[in-house]
């Protein structure tokens, strides 16, 4: 399994054509507390780059973008109890949403997380 | 200029530390074509506190005010008695003079009066939870329907033929630019509602229906069917009550499933102001809060571990959402809400509904006396403190020719739905508390003999 | 993801701060602690005395209430002491400098009350028959004249609620007047990033895509950018002038014509008109159409977040299509209510009807009489005062705070700082919330946003020299201990009636109604 970064700070693990979305630890920590996220439905088609997330914070909504096209298989049901999970663990149980990769090339354009690392070190 | 503090000393000496020769100076940004070199010819000057006072109680006396004559107009505003410490307690400065709580440690009053009226709001319309006001019962209502559209991704709205026209023709205005669809009516001079029509019409591109309870003609349908059968085709029931005094007598639109209640708040404690500024209720069931519009006052503990309020879910809002917020909406209406709020206080539950039981008994006592006016007929079987009479001619012209006696009769159908023949002869009476029997014997005898 | 900002933020409750507020009472001397009315009061409790009810056969349809609706009542005594309690726990222009920049909290004249309380004004009803209510149609009438005449503008929309629903009534216009043209395939509205956020949501929901214009170093608008951006898909573009920088838009004029060259119609923002009624006439400046905040530059009341009032003037060319009803005087000197029933052929174009009614009545006679109590010459010397003000506290503070645009010339109505020189880990909120231990209301901040750590301050023509110089110094107090890091400014306010509140709690649980202790722990 191996896992790519968005200069936009979402994170895709990818295990055969099924993709896990979140966002990065670089990305909570800028977003401070979390009080509400909002996750795609399942059998939604998503492309590369589109809305498919919405996090919040008290003072700011954020758009979360889909790293990879592909059909959403489930959404993350903990978050909506717990939206502090993604504070607590962004790159684990804090999770986005799952889904079907349809075009497994667009993984080539992400970072890896040492280049995400670099990236992240820069800002 | 007596509310303005500076002196030409003080002037001077700011210029100075300022380091500008002149007040022209600050202006110097202003493009030259722009500039006005001294106050603007053709208006008057400044005047002292009388002369205004004289100017403007002389507009004032040219209005006939409702409480100096036998009154019975309503359709979306009622004359109501409004207690004395209710003004009082809304003229208080730190009411009065305060902004939009964005600092909450110092707004603790405007906050928890917030929160006391949502929680008044939703019990009285029998949702989960309100807002802190909106404009108006139109614009709420508009904002329903729009919350409707978000809710269930559908985009036609079917309004009852019993809803106001003005809230119809706000939503008609809005819904050319958001694209929804609304299949609207007019009411028909009947004692039964739509209720029926409006179910049969339910399909799966429904986004809500809109139902106004009472409705425009003052009749009392029972929502719950029509409920059923909106959430039968996944659709949302949204009712709207402009009258909520009433709600002290019938069963709240809550108790019987609607999913989005909105209101005009008016009615109680904030008088009639020749239609403004009024109060907006909006409350609905708590899962849909996040879709809700308008600003929401919440619950927390502060670092000492006290209760205290604050604005919240703000992300629903234009001034972090922009472009992507649940609506455009900035200002509510909270030096109204604090009347509301106040007034049902003073009232308690206890009082609420003995108001209401008096406005009702009244009503019906007046529909029984104008009943027997020839050349009256009343449309309504069931009504809470207003129904619809009959007439024998068109009663555009008997209400003109009352108000010509000092008798406010009522509202003619023929002003609310310009060129609908079928309800020219309909007028909307309004019986309240502050109606007595010597108005309702003066309406009686004026109808026979504009009648005749 | 987008838009990451940090500005979210949670206190520390330690035991020691809790300590430190105990009373037996939880009251601090005047610092009263105030329950819910639904902790005090009981449903059987009134402060109303009502008649009985006669008997009477009720008509309901069947349909009583007959469960508790769990409405409490509190006698008059309490009710006025529970509101009174409520009420010192708030901060209000009666009390001091509030200086809220682009809110504009001036001192609201008491006049104004009264007037708005006389029974003609206030127990008028807006379906009488319009012979009843000549002095009212008089008010709105004499109001839009001077309107008119203020903003040297062809028309006005009275019946806007508040200022986005005047942002919504211009925009409604420019788009009925370009569908009328033939031009509605127009889809695009230029909006500065300085802008209130109700101006994209307002666009938005007419159904625009909304693009940022570009601003100079200078914080103004980039005139060769936008130009460079113009064209034929552009349906207006939504200036704010004063701009919320505080600063005037010199190229107002040349931004105007650019925009009407290539068939685009200019919205300007209004809720900065304070700072130039009566020494400038946003018609000679090109703008089509404008909203009027009249609880800014006109004084009424904001009660804690409203009731406002939007009138928006119109140019010659969007006029036609504004909304219903409104006024019109007719030749033998009577008003008339053009209404749906009364329009005719007379306005066809109108794009229909905003709110029920006629807007806020009430608002238009406090404005109204603050109106003729300055006069024409009064109203110029608000803007000259206002302005003069603002740059008062700019010049006064800008060696101790950062001004960002501090050297771009003078500002309007508002001074415009930066928490650039704060020291590290000291933030604009802690100024704010200094400022409050000293008695005052802070500034807004955080916005605009193109500034970091945003504020702005808007002292307003109705502060005194002596009582600005003692905001003056009182604001540079906590801005020197924030730079030197003074770390009890971290846990400030330490003397409000609250400290700071959890708004992430308030967010993730939401709390919107109280419910009855066994309730609330069963939700739990």
């Amino acid at each position: 399994m191996s896992r790519y970064f968005t200069e936009d700070h979402e994170w895709v693990d990818v295990d055969g054509d099924i993709g896990t979305v979140g966002i990065s630890e670089y990305a909570q920590s800028q977003l401070g507390d979390i009080v509400f996220v909002e996750v795609p439905d399942e059998g939604k088609d998503v492309t590369k780059g589109d809305e498919a997330a919405v996090v919040e914070s008290v003072k700011a909504a954020s758009d979360v973008y889909s790293p990879v096209s592909g059909t959403v298989i489930e959404g993350n049901s903990d978050l909506a109890d717990n939206p502090a999970l993604v504070n607590e663990d962004p790159e684990g149980d804090g999770w986005f949403f799952k889904l079907t990769l349809s075009d497994a090339s667009e993984l080539e354009g992400l970072m890896d997380e040492t280049a995400y690392a670099a990236f992240v070190a820069k800002l | 200029m007596r509310y303005l503090p500076l002196t030409d000393t003080d002037r001077s000496a700011m210029l100075a530390t300022i380091g500008a020769s002149s007040i022209d100076d600050l202006f110097v940004d202003v493009p030259e074509i722009a500039r006005l070199d001294g106050p603007i010819h053709g208006l008057p000057l400044h005047a002292s506190e009388m002369a205004v006072e004289r100017h403007m109680a002389a507009l004032a006396s040219r209005n006939i005010a409702a409480g100096s004559v036998p009154f019975f107009i309503g359709c979306g505003a009622y004359k109501h008695h409004v207690p004395a410490s209710v003004d009082h307690i809304i003229q208080r400065g730190e009411f009065l003079t305060a902004y939009t709580p964005y600092q909450p440690e110092i707004a603790q009053g405007t906050l928890q009066v917030m929160f006391e009226f949502q929680t008044q709001v939703a019990r009285l319309l029998g949702t989960d939870v309100a807002n802190a006001s909106m404009y108006d019962g139109s614009t709420a209502c508009w904002e329903a329907i729009g919350m409707a559209r978000r809710i269930t991704r559908r985009g036609k709205a079917i309004l009852s033929g019993g809803l106001h026209p003005h809230y119809v023709s706000v939503a008609r205005t809005m819904a050319k630019y958001t694209g929804d669809v609304l299949d609207t009516g007019l009411p028909a001079l009947d004692a039964d509602t739509d209720i029926a029509a409006l179910i049969a019409k339910i399909d799966g591109d429904t986004s809500c229906v809109v139902v106004q309870y009472p409705d425009i003609l003052g009749r009392i349908a029972d929502l719950t069917a029509l409920a059923d059968a909106c959430h039968a085709n996944k659709a949302l029931l949204v009712a709207v009550v402009t009258e909520p005094v009433a709600l002290g007598a019938i069963k709240s639109p809550g108790e019987m499933d609607a999913d989005i209640v909105v209101g005009e708040g008016q009615s109680i404690g904030v008088g009639l102001q020749f239609g403004g500024p009024y109060v907006g209720l909006f409350g609905c069931k708590e899962k849909y809060v996040r879709q809700m519009p308008g600003r929401l006052c919440g619950e927390t503990l502060d670092a000492e571990g006290k209760r205290g309020f604050v604005l919240t879910l703000s992300t629903r809002e234009q001034h972090i959402r922009r472009e992507k917020a649940t609506s455009n909406i900035c200002t509510s209406s909270v030096l109204c809400a604090l009347a509301f709020s106040v007034h049902m206080t003073l009232l308690g539950e206890a009082g609420l509904r003995k108001l209401a039981d008096l406005n009702h008994i009244g009503a019906a006592a007046a529909a029984d006396r104008l009943a027997e006016v020839d050349g009256v007929e009343v449309v309504n079987d069931s009504f809470f403190n207003e129904f619809t009479l009959k007439l024998s001619k068109e009663s555009r012209g008997v209400v003109r020719a009352l108000a010509d006696k000092q008798i406010l009769a009522g509202v003619s159908l023929g002003r609310l739905y310009p060129g609908a023949a079928d309800l020219a002869n309909g007028l909307v009476v309004a019986v309240t508390e502050t109606t007595t029997e010597e108005d309702v014997e003066a309406l009686a005898e004026a109808l026979e003999e504009a009648l005749a | 993801m987008t838009t990451l900002n940090p500005a979210g933020w949670r206190p520390e409750m330690t035991p020691e701060r809790r300590a430190k507020a105990a009373t037996h009472s939880g009251n601090k001397a005047l610092m009263l602690e105030e329950p819910l009315i639904f902790e005090i009061g009981s449903t059987e409790t009134t402060g109303v005395d009502l008649a009985e009810p006669p008997a009477g056969k009720p008509r309901l349809g069947n349909l009583e209430r007959t469960a508790t609706i769990g409405l409490p009542g509190l006698a008059e005594p309490e009710t006025v002491r529970h509101y009174t309690r409520l009420s010192r726990q708030n901060y209000a222009i009666d009390l001091g400098v509030f200086p809220l920049g682009s809110c504009t909290m001036k001192h609201n004249p008491r006049l104004n009350e009264k007037m708005a309380r006389l029974p003609g004004f206030a127990d008028v009803h807006p379906l009488q028959p319009v012979d009843t209510v000549q002095g009212a149609l008089a008010v709105i009438q004499e109001l839009a004249v001077w309107l008119i005449e203020l903003t040297g503008m062809y028309g006005v929309a009275m019946s806007p609620k508040a200022g986005a629903h005047g942002e919504l009534c211009g925009i409604l216009c420019i788009k009925a007047a370009l569908e009328a043209r033939g031009e509605g395939h127009r889809k695009v509205i230029l909006v500065p990033e300085s802008a209130h956020g109700t101006n994209p949501a307002t666009a938005a929901f007419a159904g625009y895509s909304v693009e940022d214009i570009p601003a100079t170093a200078d914080g103004r608008v980039d005139l060769a950018a936008l130009k460079a951006r113009l064209g034929p898909d552009v349906a207006a573009v939504m200036i704010t002038n004063p701009n919320t920088c505080g600063l005037f838009e010199r190229d107002m004029r040349a931004i105007s014509d650019a925009v009407h060259a290539v068939g685009g119609y200019v919205y300007c923002d209004g809720a900065n008109f304070n700072a130039i009624v009566g020494r400038v006439r946003p018609g000679d400046l090109g703008i089509d159409a404008m909203h009027i905040n009249l609880h800014k530059t006109f004084s009424t009341p904001h009660g804690g977040g409203g009731p406002g009032s939007g009138p928006v003037v119109l140019s010659e060319a969007l006029s036609p299509y504004g909304p219903l009803p409104f006024v019109a005087k007719q030749a033998d000197g009577h008003f008339q209510l053009v209404e749906e029933e009364t329009v005719g052929e007379d306005h066809p174009h109108s794009f229909g009807r905003m709110v029920a009614f006629h807007g806020q009545m009430g608002m238009f006679t406090r404005a109204l009489t603050y109106i003729l109590s300055h006069g024409a010459d009064g109203l110029r010397q608000v803007a000259e005062d206002a302005v003069l003000n603002a740059n008062y506290v700019l010049r006064s503070l800008d060696k101790t705070m950062t001004a960002p645009f501090g050297e771009a010339g003078p500002c309007m109505h508002e001074a415009l700082f930066s928490d650039a020189n704060l020291a590290e880990g000291f933030t604009t909120i802690d100024v704010a919330k200094g400022l409050i231990d000293e008695g005052y209301h802070p500034m807004t901040v955080y916005f605009p946003l193109v500034v970091h750590g945003a504020m702005l301050v808007e002292p307003t023509e109705t502060e005194s020299k002596a009582g600005l110089d003692a905001f003056i110094d009182a604001l540079r107090s906590v801005v020197e201990r924030a730079k030197a890091g003074d770390h009890s400014l971290k846990s400030a306010p330490h003397y409000a009636p609250r400290s700071r509140l959890d708004e992430t709690l308030a967010a993730r649980k939401p709390v919107l109604v109280w419910k009855e202790p066994e309730a609330a722990q069963a939700a739990e």
